[in-house]
């Protein structure tokens, strides 16, 4: 527990040195504040910046920021220095997704501020659930990339089709056919249905889709970790 | 403190080490030498646990290394070649880390990091050290938490005789204290200056062993003494009584200025066992 608690001090201390990682948590929550305050075009569906930048923030920030951190420890080699002061891998992973994921939704919160008292509670809980299969993907990404050049070149494009897929699902129907195979469509969806009256949600299908995605990076992360470890 | 029987590190087909037997004694000082490649830096890795032997024996306090819980390598101090710090943090952020880990206290780190000599650059961020003051701040991580054993891969590789020197009494030090020290490194004189017993490892192999000063005395075959006089120049007589009389004559004439040894150093010893230098890479 102790271990773990460092790991999460630590990496706190490291987001007001470490610019690429703040930028990415206070990104999306200060663009939705300011887009929602200052823009207002007429046929905008409600709270259009708001759910649009909630699917783009849990595709982005914490899976961009856990592959940086664990790529970065490992090419560094401070990630061995922890293990060998006896700092369990498992402990590791925990303390840096427990931190990535604190961090968001703090951002999630301040991205709630505008929205109706009542659907903040269920906002939260979708963004929460979002934000641990991103970290999640961010954990094998960063577990498989020898180091940072290559946890970027896996990133990027992952990040691409779960941030903007969902967003391009609105202007195009093959993409948005597409798009319903991806956790972050379905969270899309899901908060649309929390936030905007008469939006159907996701039902069953969607359920699934996340259930799979989710199952789908576990197998994936457990693989990364058996096989390559924290090394 | 430790025994090392018969231990052997292959990788597919290349043996790193072979048939290592060593045996390391509380409080001591002991150094691997041996050139870049020659299986160093793997020792130390096996000895701490941080990879598997292919075959043979390592006990340390006792027990098979494999066997070790966390709390006895809590007791382990490591510093790696390659091991490195927390560039956006402070010196003082990056030991609270593993005081943090080991339960020591804020207080504890600031008299090492005084002790060390970085008790001005503190807050001095870790990118703003010098390659000298990082390997400092890497040595005061490595006995943050009081170890028995410290374990140094090339201590004072690539650093400055100033930082060099630095380190070498900080090394010092912490056997006044009772730290038990292996080290590895390709430098002689480090070599010679601070290790009780010395191995020389090549190509995975240890070929010679003992106190630095015994190993040179034991390849002493010159048995020669080298004078070197007023006038710059030099001249060797043999060790024994017949040379007492012209030492005699040059001391009264006054052309004497110096009188030397001749034994070989470990660098001669190394390459005259290898047939290659200490600092060859391998």
């Amino acid at each position: 527990m102790r271990n773990i608690y460092v790991v999460i001090k630590k990496q706190i201390k490291d987001t007001f040195k470490n610019k690429t990682i703040l930028i990415q948590f206070i990104l999306f929550p200060l663009m939705t504040v300011i887009f929602e305050n200052a823009i207002e075009m007429k046929d905008m569906p409600e709270f259009f910046f708001t759910r649009l930048f909630a699917v783009m923030y849990i595709g982005m920030a914490p899976l961009t920021s856990t592959a940086a951190i664990i790529s970065e420890e490992k090419e560094r080699n401070t990630l061995r220095v922890l293990m060998m002061a006896n700092v369990k891998p498992f402990e590791y992973l925990i303390g840096a997704g427990l931190y990535v994921w604190g961090i968001c939704m703090i951002g999630a919160c301040v991205m709630a501020t505008g929205l109706p008292g009542e659907t903040v509670p269920a906002f939260l809980g979708v963004m929460a659930v979002g934000f641990v299969i991103s970290v999640i993907a961010g954990a094998f990404i960063g577990m498989w990339s020898k180091n940072q050049m290559a946890a970027t070149s896996l990133v990027m494009p992952v990040m691409m089709v779960l941030s903007f897929v969902p967003m391009l699902a609105i202007f195009n129907d093959t993409i948005a056919k597409i798009s319903k195979i991806f956790y972050t469509k379905q969270i899309m969806n899901l908060l649309d249905g929390i936030i905007l009256d008469g939006a159907d949600g996701i039902g069953r299908f969607g359920s699934i889709v996340i259930a799979v995605n989710a199952a789908l990076l576990i197998v994936l992360f457990s693989l990364a970790y058996y096989k390559r470890g924290l090394e | 403190m430790i025994t090392c029987k018969g231990l052997c590190k292959s990788f597919g087909d290349k043996k790193v080490l072979d048939g290592i037997n060593l045996v390391i004694k509380k409080g001591s000082i002991v150094g691997l030498l041996g050139p870049s490649g020659a299986g160093k830096t793997t020792m130390i890795k096996i000895l701490t646990g941080q990879l598997d032997a292919s075959g043979g024996s390592v006990t340390v306090f006792g027990k098979d290394v494999n066997d070790l819980t966390g709390d006895d390598k809590k007791k382990f101090g490591i510093m790696m070649d390659n091991f490195g710090v927390y560039e956006r943090f402070s010196c003082i952020d990056n030991l609270m880390i593993y005081a943090d880990i080991y339960g020591v206290s804020k207080e504890t780190v600031g008299k090492t990091l005084d002790d060390i000599g970085l008790g001005d650059a503190k807050k001095k961020s870790a990118s703003a050290l010098s390659k000298g003051m990082k390997a400092r701040l890497r040595l005061a991580r490595a006995f943050i938490q009081k170890p028995e054993i410290i374990f140094l891969d090339e201590p004072t590789s690539g650093l400055d005789p100033r930082s060099m020197k630095a380190v070498h009494k900080i090394i010092m030090d912490k056997k006044a204290e009772g730290c038990t020290i292996f080290l590895t490194t390709h430098n002689m004189e480090e070599a010679s200056k601070l290790c009780d017993e010395i191995f020389l490892l090549n190509e995975g192999k240890i070929v010679e062993s003992g106190k630095p000063e015994e190993i040179c005395r034991r390849y002493n075959k010159l048995k020669k003494i080298r004078i070197h006089l007023v006038d710059g120049s030099d001249i060797e007589v043999s060790a024994d009584g017949e040379s007492a009389e012209e030492i005699s004559k040059l001391l009264t004439s006054g052309k004497l200025e110096t009188i030397h040894s001749t034994e070989p150093t470990l660098e001669t010893v190394f390459l005259e066992l290898t047939g290659r230098g200490l600092q060859e890479a391998g």
